[in-house]
């Protein structure tokens, strides 16, 4: 390490005993007010750690990066071991191990079936011995073919069925804005809300929308004509929607940004109230 | 044999989820609830194979002394630190030699590690292992004879150790947030450069996305209305085209799935 590393980091490190000691001070009347001052010095260090990577990569961004990766690898193992071996597996499979878990046993008629993950999850540890990697492959056949069966019926029917039908809207008049004509219509025309001429022209909009922008992604049909008059529109609707997207993800980040700030400002600096 | 086994088993299992749908008879519902039941617990599983994989490749980086290889430690630390407090909760008020004792623990894991990497240097090796095996000793000593904190694990209201809940709320969710809003600034900066009107796509872009973000602004409440219309109605069009193509495309590789034509996802050998 050069010199000037060793500097920076006697410098942060002085930083981070300061805060340590004042964010302790500042929550005397909390209990374990000394770890709570640590704990909420660690989290500023790590939010600004992460900031820094705005200047350039350097070693606080990836020390916080690397934390991260092991942390929460080790989060979502001990989460899942908790709620689904010990929460879902060991009440079926074993009384003696409900009790050492502390979990109520559940006696059941099928219980013994609940072997068959076990056996098959442990035949996809198999991947790790030198010769028996091939075992592996059953486990990852019987979760590819399950879950490959659950998406084509699921998809099938959420993405696809359920998304053509809900596009054939009505397109002069519905429940609660029946058709009556030209002339009622013309003279009713308003763009409140509940008007039948904005019912009418978001269904136009939906039906026109959602086939121009098949239209848009069907490459197998030069688009010429009023193919590419369809494709046109299609482009148009779709650019609408990524802008409206990018807004909306915008909008999601400057709130997380808003939000780190305030627990800088107010929860570790004090500075806002 | 090594691969038809387990191209006749997404076979069957695939073609058995497909049809029990059409069953509506309980027997059928009760076996579909069970398979779901396995591939969750064949997950976990999975899980504990990628905790290996990070645990090998951070020795492996150790070991090849690769470019930040030093970071590899606090994969590690982070890793089992917190694997520690999700497998450990305390008794009483005092934590007594719990830190003392994740510390040895901690110290254990990484000389282990160490003593790993060091496989080609024997000086070295057993150098650490004498050490690993004195930090494990004292590792073990106090899990036996401090009964301020046990390995003690479930209760109803979930995990038990109050440091894992601070770890997950002092540690992860400030990275994983802050990473999120870091984002904010690199959208600011494509903004800059795609936001320019030069065409009619391009207009429609950027007012689309001006619209959306004036949404809350008290000095256009207009735009709330506006800006819920353009979410709910062209873009629920535009996002509609979008849905169906995507789930043609998972029912057809599904589809190729079943029935062998998609096979990438065996591997080699």
């Amino acid at each position: 390490m050069k010199r000037s590393s060793y500097i920076v980091l006697g410098v942060v490190s002085a930083i981070f005993v300061l805060s340590w000691v004042m964010k302790s001070m500042s929550l005397s009347e909390v209990d374990d007010s000394i770890m709570q001052g640590f704990l909420l010095t660690v989290s500023a260090f790590l939010t600004l750690s992460i900031f820094s990577f705005l200047y350039k990569d350097n070693p606080f961004y990836k020390f916080a990066e690397h934390l991260f990766v092991g942390v929460s690898a080790a989060f979502w193992m001990c989460q899942g071991f908790w709620s689904t071996l010990v929460g879902n597996l060991i009440p079926r499979v074993s009384e003696s191990l409900s009790g050492f878990f502390m979990v109520p046993y559940q006696p059941g008629s099928f219980n013994f079936h609940y072997w068959i993950p076990v056996i098959l999850g442990l035949l996809l540890l198999m991947r790790l011995a030198p010769k028996g990697g091939w075992l592996s492959r059953w486990p990852l056949a019987f979760i590819v073919g399950t879950t490959a069966g659950l998406n084509f019926i699921k998809y099938l029917r959420s993405d696809f069925i359920d998304q053509v039908s809900s596009t054939f809207v009505p397109l002069l008049g519905d429940e609660t804005n029946k058709w009556t004509g030209v002339g009622d219509f013309f003279s009713n025309l308003s763009l409140s809300a509940d008007s039948q001429f904005v019912a009418l022209l978001a269904n136009w909009v939906i039906f026109v929308g959602v086939f121009s922008g098949l239209v848009y992604f069907f490459f197998s049909k030069e688009h010429k004509g009023v193919f590419g008059v369809g494709s046109r529109v299609g482009i148009w609707i779709l650019m609408i929607t990524f802008g409206a997207s990018f807004g909306y993800t915008v909008m999601g980040r400057i709130s997380l940004l808003v939000g780190r700030l305030t627990f800088l400002f107010r929860d570790w600096l004090g500075l806002i109230s | 044999m090594k691969r038809q086994i387990p191209y006749a088993l997404v076979f069957l299992f695939g073609l058995f989820m497909v049809f029990q749908y059409f069953v509506p008879h309980e027997s059928s519902e009760w076996a579909y609830e069970f398979l779901l039941d396995w591939i969750m617990i064949i997950g976990i599983f999975a899980l504990a194979l990628g905790i290996w994989s990070l645990f090998h490749l951070s020795v492996e980086k150790i070991r090849a002394r690769k470019e930040g290889h030093g970071y590899s430690y606090i994969t590690l630390a982070g890793l089992f630190v917190m694997i520690a407090f999700g497998f450990t909760a305390r008794h009483g008020e005092s934590w007594g030699f719990y830190l003392v004792w994740v510390f040895t623990y901690l110290m254990t894991i990484m000389l282990a590690a160490r003593t790993l990497a060091a496989s080609n240097e024997p000086g070295k090796r057993n150098m650490f292992m004498v050490a690993t095996l004195g930090f494990l000793v004292a590792t073990i000593a106090i899990a036996i004879f401090d009964d301020s904190w046990s390995f003690y694990f479930y209760t109803s209201e979930g995990l038990e150790n109050s440091m894992w809940r601070r770890f997950f709320d002092f540690v992860m969710m400030p990275i994983l947030s802050t990473m999120f809003s870091l984002l904010a600034f690199f959208i600011a900066s494509a903004a800059y450069r795609a936001f320019r009107a030069r065409n009619v796509l391009a207009t429609l872009l950027l007012v689309a996305a001006l619209i959306v973000m004036l949404r809350f602004n008290p000095w256009f409440p207009q735009m709330a209305g506006l800006s819920n219309w353009l979410m709910n109605v062209p873009n629920l069009a535009a996002q509609r085209a979008i849905v169906i193509g995507i789930g043609l495309g998972i029912v057809a590789t599904a589809l190729k799935v079943i029935l062998g034509i998609e096979r990438g996802y065996m591997g080699k050998g």
